[in-house]
């Protein structure tokens, strides 16, 4: 199964997750897993997401979670899981 | 499963960093496209580029989004030029044609640069290969997106003196015809000795004739990567700096073997190689020289650069080469001048000479790249520089080029601007003495010994 990861860098505030988790609960997309840290002062969020009984294609989706995203000051990604893979595992 | 701290550690990398994936470059064999004249052969040379690329840039944008990894070029590599116009082209003027269909070819399948308009004279030149060269100034003056190289000697081969001659004239020429634009015509052309078949990077690609039909080669980029890597170990001992730097050349040649392998896949045209060079562009925190800096030195071109760059270059070829299945091009670290700001920086603090990026060639992927001097250097000088730079390729076993640019009406202290990716360039101080009677000989430097290495 392909995965796909959807991270969230920014300011922390009130409402981040819930509106991230209220676009893929409406597109049919499943959270499999949700990691949050803070680095230098920065809310990082990563999930791990099966989006393939959404009906968008994965563009339309990374691009309308980078819209999301502009709208609560955050910078929201989706990219797929492979190039995570091929990075760090042998 | 991914934590996410490496999935941070990517994008910081991405968005940071400038990690990018610098070239898909889709290389094309010509050689089934000799027509009965130059027109037809022109038509079938158009016909086979936008047919086989025409989803090449479309594909290179949606895997760039799938991934979140920008893809900075895409690019077409063709069969060398005096090889597939040989029989039809009977003078300069025909190849012109040539370069415009391959330029509209380019221009129609939206890729940004278009490589191949080339002959392999290493050891003798046919009459179609100095037809060619003879048309060079004229075809980079009249296109936009065609770029030109032309192989000049090898190892087993020597060096084809005749054809070095005539190319210091071809580039003053070429500098002359494209003067109004800082004499851009030169950044497009690169004479190589033991150039390699399926280099993805421009200005030297060519799709040569031992390769496929069709083939997808990639170039990656990141030293920026690099450098934000060694500063987390300043002070500590080599071997530290070379675990550090093999274990970041590992990363990011990844990404561009997952890129490749998907561009591949989609375009149904088989993977060929990941080129796993450090390519700089003008961006700040995009440069080698910062790489050499962080290492220790005061600025690219301090005494120890060459040791520097010759680490530098081993411990990336020693981390790329696991990462990815078949690794080739010129794979190593990139020294261009124009591109890299912290070069220029070090060229304008007298610090970096024409000479000591000369002895760094030695050790390094490429060669003189992206050299402006004054426009007023004789064309014997600028074929001295060639034959000097080749002769380290040919003893050394290893590609060397020259990519320099005779600025017309600049002198040293001025300043080229190319614009875009090839930035801009102080022009740098030439050796004054002249080389005349020795490039005036003819023939050829025989190959050289392959024993007794000392």
């Amino acid at each position: 199964m392909k995965k796909t990861i959807i991270t969230v860098v920014g300011q922390d505030k009130v409402g981040i997750i819930a509106k991230v988790c209220n676009y893929l609960a409406s597109n049919n997309i499943n959270i499999m897993d949700i990691a949050q840290t803070t680095v230098q002062g920065y809310f990082n969020m990563m999930m791990v997401v099966d989006a393939n009984n959404a009906v968008k294609s994965h563009d339309e989706i990374a691009s309308e979670l980078e819209s999301v995203g502009r709208e609560i000051g955050v910078q929201i990604k989706a990219q797929r899981e492979e190039i995570f893979d091929m990075m760090h595992r042998i | 499963m991914i934590s996410i701290n490496e999935v941070i550690e990517t994008n910081e990398m991405i968005r940071r960093m400038n990690l990018d994936v610098r070239t898909i470059t889709m290389g094309i064999s010509l050689l089934d496209c000799v027509g009965k004249d130059v027109k037809e052969t022109c038509d079938k040379i158009y016909d086979k580029i936008t047919t086989s690329a025409k989803n090449l840039v479309s594909v290179g944008k949606e895997i760039s989004k799938m991934y979140g990894i920008p893809i900075v070029n895409k690019r077409i590599s063709v069969t060398p030029i005096s090889l597939v116009g040989g029989s039809v082209c009977k003078t300069s003027e025909d190849f012109v044609e040539i370069a415009k269909a391959l330029d509209n070819a380019a221009t129609k399948v939206g890729v940004n640069f278009i490589g191949g308009y080339s002959a392999l004279v290493s050891k003798g030149m046919t009459k179609a290969d100095e037809l060619l060269i003879r048309s060079i100034p004229q075809a980079l003056k009249e296109t936009s997106l065609v770029c030109s190289s032309v192989n000049c000697g090898s190892t087993k081969t020597g060096l084809n003196m005749d054809a070095v001659k005539i190319l210091g004239e071809i580039i003053l020429e070429t500098a002359e015809l494209t003067k109004n634009q800082d004499s851009l015509g030169c950044c497009k052309f690169v004479v190589f000795c033991n150039a390699p078949d399926d280099n993805p990077f421009m200005a030297g690609a060519f799709h040569g004739v031992t390769e496929a039909d069709k083939i997808i080669n990639v170039g990656v980029s990141g030293p920026g990567v690099v450098k934000s890597a060694l500063e987390a170990v300043r002070g500590e001992s080599f071997e530290v700096l070379c675990e550090t730097i093999k274990k970041t050349a590992f990363k990011i040649t990844r990404v561009g073997q997952l890129v490749a392998k998907e561009a591949s896949e989609r375009l149904g045209v088989p993977f060929g190689i990941v080129d796993l060079s450090l390519a700089p562009t003008p961006a700040v925190g995009d440069s080698v020289g910062e790489i050499l800096e962080e290492i220790g030195l005061e600025y690219a071109g301090a005494p120890g650069t060459t040791a520097a760059l010759a680490l530098l270059n081993d411990q990336v070829k020693k981390g790329g080469v696991m990462a990815s299945s078949y690794v080739g091009g010129l794979s190593g670290a990139f020294i261009p001048v124009s591109e890299d700001q912290r070069m220029i920086d070090a060229v304008e603090a007298g610090a970096l000479t024409i000479e000591k990026l000369e002895a760094m060639t030695c050790v390094c992927s490429v060669g003189l790249d992206m050299i402006a001097i004054p426009g007023d250097t004789p064309a014997s000088t600028i074929s001295g520089i060639i034959a000097d730079e080749m002769a380290i390729g040919m003893v050394n076993q290893k590609t060397t080029a020259v990519r320099i640019i005779p600025v017309i009406g600049k002198i040293v202290g001025d300043r080229a601007e190319f614009g875009g990716l090839l930035g801009y360039a102080p022009i740098m101080s030439v050796n004054k003495y002249s080389c005349e009677n020795f490039i005036n000989r003819g023939g050829r430097i025989p190959a050289p010994i392959h024993s007794f290495k000392n």
